[in-house]
């Protein structure tokens, strides 16, 4: 609980730093709040306040707290990265405190209880992010992301809040405990209303992962938005919405998972089936990434479509959460820094392995992370992943994912045979900041280790 | 203890080796590739008097939540793998002396890495490790023939690496699958391999034929079996000579090795019913690649085609299933690793005095270096499998084995022997003996490393083909252990 005061205050805080001219210690501040907000949520931890607060409005048990930790590790790591992106942008600040007004809605959206923290959550973390998409202001691209992205958001607001309207015409209530109770008692007959509503919802949330076929406006944003933005978004923002979307339909409508199971397994096999196929064609590299995490998203949705609310499937998404943001962070630290000069095309990493080794293998780690090679901790990811599905009756989803896997690493590996394999024009060493150099150091250091000794991350649930 | 060492000193040589940037380091690899194998003949001696002492095994609890152990043992098999891994890095590595590589440093980290992966690989007993050393394995590999490959480098190893992978993948849910049945048998869910056995011999019939084919096709794309093999040959001949004698020599038998520990005794209903179709497409590969071995130009091609002759005639006889045939498995592995060495280190060696391959370009060279001739034959020998080399031991065996299993499948089988004989003493003729083709084509004395490996590799030839004993009774009782689990 004391995390989300602590990130919310740390975003007032930023907005008034210009005018009582302490601006240049909003970074240090920031990233100072950050580890009390870790600090608070390590403490929290070890006496979990399972009951509700503010009218049954959010709850911050262990499972808030965890995907609480991983986003807040995250936007500490972000933070550090984007640190010189704020220093060119004029308006430093004001760009902070959006960041952490997102980031607050994030925080949210790990604790809610009630369909309208929900709502809240989500509109808290897209509209800064709307913003932020159009923040280079000069740039057409960046100007497109933007709108488009607002445009999408919009209307898939528009279904988020529809279907929480048809859910509370059957059911009567907001609140997600209610709503399982309802299903719980009506044994299988809901009115026809209620499950539109449950499909919209699960159509609004899925564009906010932004799985397929409600991908469309992911590779555009993810291309045209400042790369740190980007890094933002497929990271933070993705890990908050799927921690929404577990307490949704792992939590709150799990029992009736017959009518949205089938949905969920179409969605997620066209996710892995274009998401891995579009990435495999695509030379921007920011664009790969864009569909790669579609196609990550179409892993972590497989843990939902199983169902089985277990210790293993929350720890197993927890996991995933944090592979996934760990090797994006170095994954986009990294092209930033090598695309400073504007190009963003594979060809751009050329050579890397000579201008700069440090930083290429530990770009190799990040692929071979999100490849999910042994040991790094995106194999255990996807073998987490793996171990919920076999139980179930989706194992063709099983098989197609092997097969779209392969197919994954051909474009990681295309970003490593560019890094060790092709020569460089230019033989110029790649100018790279020391903060940028410690994130990526640290987060490959970090995938390495919990690849080692997953238990650290399996273990917070094993009680 | 000496388990744990095994892998231990491997991966701390190769992390020396990679902070030794800018340092000749040939001769300190060496070294270190040399303590391995000490270890290794340690548990050797260890094996013989007391084979049930504690420091040829090693369990601790991993992956608690997973139940994973990182338990690895030495038994007579897996001893048989690790000496032949161990003995063959420091002649690998001695083979290199004459190339000089960039950043050397890497390369035989690498190296190193990779013998630390395979040790692993070969004495895993706990399903999960087993797989992530399978894994590990083909990292450095890649690494090593992506940075110091041929031509068009980028593009076959990277099938190389997809083919592999693909296969584990498969493999994973395999061992996923049965990892999750152990529970119905053990009680707990449990990666250690007597659970693995018992949940998959307690699987149905069709149960047990997905598995036999989810495990075999990661085995069968190592090896390779036919029609899986298609990586193989380019990938072959565009590695550095020392990556090439890796993949064959040793990483090959990964494949090999798995099929006896990790399929057979897991699945003995899915192998009766589907064993037969592997044996077939095991023998279509031996004739299909020996075919193919014989118009090869280029002598290094050439060697890889007969590697999956070999290949295919070793996994005949371990899915035959019984005595001889996994027996003579064993054995054949042990040949092949050694003869294959010294045949691309031959390959690489007239590369390098005569800066072709080409069988067709060469000739005369035994009247200009004589002990070269001699030697070279000695290991073709070996390869053909002459009587009195250690080629011949095995491939009786193995044929033997396939033909209690089906006497037509050991009829083609054999013909493994014929065409064999008929591509490599071809090969032979034409490069060595007859006229000199090519005035400008000389061919020195040979460097002493490189003669050193080639010494090393003839003793062995004809030392195990002589006296094969300490051999086959290390390897007797673990596959005698491994046909009682299989037959109960």
């Amino acid at each position: 609980m004391l995390s989300l005061f602590i990130v919310s205050g740390l975003g007032v805080l930023a907005m008034i730093a210009e005018i009582f001219k302490f601006k240049k210690y909003v970074f240090p501040i920031v990233l100072g709040g950050l580890i009390g907000a870790l600090v608070s949520i390590y403490m929290e931890w070890q006496h979990p306040a399972s009951y509700p607060l503010f009218d049954n409005m959010i709850v911050f048990d262990r499972l808030a707290l965890a995907f609480s930790g991983v986003i807040l590790i995250t936007a500490f790591f972000w933070f550090i990265f984007a640190n010189d992106y704020f220093e060119e942008e004029s308006n430093v600040v004001d760009h902070t405190a959006l960041v952490l007004f997102a980031l607050t809605g994030a925080l949210m959206l790990t604790a809610y209880r009630n369909m309208t923290t929900l709502f809240l959550g989500i509109e808290i973390m897209s509209i800064p992010l709307y913003v932020l998409a159009a923040s280079k202001k000069r740039y057409l691209a960046s100007n497109e992301a933007g709108f488009k992205y607002l445009i999408m958001g919009s209307f898939a607001s528009g279904f988020l809040l529809f279907g929480i309207a048809l859910i509370y015409g059957a059911t009567g209530s907001f609140d997600s405990e209610e709503i399982r109770q309802y299903l719980a008692n009506s044994k299988g007959s809901v009115p026809s209303f209620f499950i539109a509503g449950v499909v919209m919802m699960l159509v609004a949330m899925c564009f906010k992962v932004s799985a397929a076929p409600f991908h469309f406006w992911a590779p555009d944003v993810y291309q045209g938005s400042p790369t740190v933005i980007t890094a933002l978004m497929s990271t933070i923002v993705k890990t908050a919405a799927f921690i929404a979307i577990i307490k949704l339909f792992m939590i709150g409508f799990g029992a009736m998972s017959g009518v949205w199971a089938g949905v969920l397994a179409v969605i997620i096999a066209l996710s892995l089936i274009i998401a891995n196929f579009s990435a495999a064609v695509q030379s921007n590299v920011k664009r790969m990434l864009a569909y790669s995490s579609i196609s990550h998203t179409a892993f972590m949705l497989m843990v939902v479509l199983a169902n089985v609310r277990t210790n293993a499937s929350v720890s197993a998404i927890l996991y995933y959460s944090l592979a996934y943001s760990l090797g994006s962070i170095a994954a986009f630290t990294v092209l930033y820094n090598v695309s400073r000069k504007g190009d963003e095309s594979i060809d751009s990493f050329n050579g890397l392995a000579k201008r700069n080794p440090l930083l290429a293998a530990c770009m190799a780690v990040a692929m071979l992370s999100l490849a999910g090679i042994p040991i790094t901790s995106g194999f255990f990811a996807k073998y987490f992943v793996f171990t919920t599905m076999i139980g179930t009756s989706y194992k063709w989803l099983l098989i197609l994912a092997v097969i779209t896997s392969a197919v994954g690493v051909y474009y990681y590996f295309k970003l490593i045979i560019a890094m060790y394999f092709k020569t460089s024009e230019t033989n110029e060493p790649v100018f790279f900041e020391t903060s940028n150099k410690v994130v990526v150091v640290l987060t490959t250091l970090i995938t390495l280790v919990i690849g080692f000794l997953p238990d650290l991350i399996t273990g917070l649930f094993a009680y | 203890m000496l388990a744990g060492l095994l892998v231990v000193v491997p991966l701390i040589a190769s992390l020396v080796l990679f902070l030794m940037k800018g340092k000749p380091v040939k001769n300190i690899a060496l070294v270190f590739s040399l303590v391995p194998f000490a270890i290794a003949i340690a548990a050797y001696v260890q094996l013989t008097h007391n084979p049930d002492s504690s420091t040829l095994l090693l369990n601790c609890t991993w992956i608690k939540s997973m139940n994973v152990h990182f338990a690895i043992a030495l038994d007579g098999m897996s001893l048989l793998l690790v000496l032949l891994t161990t003995f063959l890095v420091p002649l690998i590595i001695l083979s290199s002396y004459q190339n000089n590589y960039d950043n050397s440093h890497s390369f035989y980290g690498l190296i190193l890495l990779m013998e630390m992966a395979l040790v692993g690989v070969f004495m895993a007993n706990d399903g999960f490790l087993f797989y992530v050393f399978w894994e590990l394995a083909l990292i450095p590999i890649y690494f090593i023939c992506l940075l110091w490959g041929g031509a068009d480098r980028a593009r076959i190893t990277f099938k190389f690496f997809v083919y592999t992978l693909f296969g584990s993948l498969f493999m994973l849910i395999g061992l996923i699958y049965l990892y999750n049945h152990t529970y119905t048998t053990a009680g707990i869910k449990s990666w250690a391999i007597m659970d693995l056995y018992a949940a998959g011999q307690a699987l149905t019939e069709v149960q047990q034929g997905a598995v036999f084919w989810l495990i075999f096709i990661a085995f069968a794309i190592k090896m390779p079996i036919f029609p899986l093999h298609t990586w193989q040959p380019d990938t072959y001949v565009t590695a550095p000579t020392q990556g090439t004698m890796l993949l064959s020599g040793i990483m090959l038998k990964m494949g090999t090795f798995g099929l006896i520990k990790w399929l057979l005794p897991i699945v003995p209903l899915g192998l009766a019913n589907w064993g037969g179709t592997a044996i077939t497409l095991s023998v279509i590969g031996i004739v299909y690649a020996s075919c193919i071995a014989i118009v090869q130009k280029d002598y290094k091609r050439l060697i890889a085609y007969s590697s999956i002759a070999h290949v295919g005639l070793i996994a005949a006889g371990i899915l035959a299933a019984n005595a001889q045939g996994v027996q003579g498995a064993l054995m054949q592995m042990l040949a092949h690793g050694v003869n294959v060495v010294g045949l691309f280190l031959i390959a690489d060696i007239l590369l390098r005095h005569t800066g072709t391959r080409d069988i067709d370009k060469l000739g005369g060279i035994r009247s200009m270096n004589g002990n070269f001739a001699v030697m070279f034959l000695i290991i073709l020998l070996g390869s053909v499998a002459l009587p009195l080399t250690n080629g011949f031991v095995g491939e009786f065996l193995l044929i033997n084995g396939v033909y209690q299993f089906s006497p037509i499948a050991a009829t083609f089988a054999g013909l493994t022997v014929i065409l064999g004989a008929v591509y490599m003493l071809r090969s032979y003729q034409n490069i060595m003996l007859g006229e000199r083709r090519d005035a400008a084509i000389t061919f020195g004395s040979v460097a002493s490393s490189d003669k050193w490996v080639l010494i090393i590799v003839c003793l062995v030839i004809i030392a195990f083909g002589v006296y094969p004993k300490p051999l086959t009774d290390l390897a007797e009782p673990a596959v005698k252990q491994i046909l009682s689990v299989i037959n109960k």
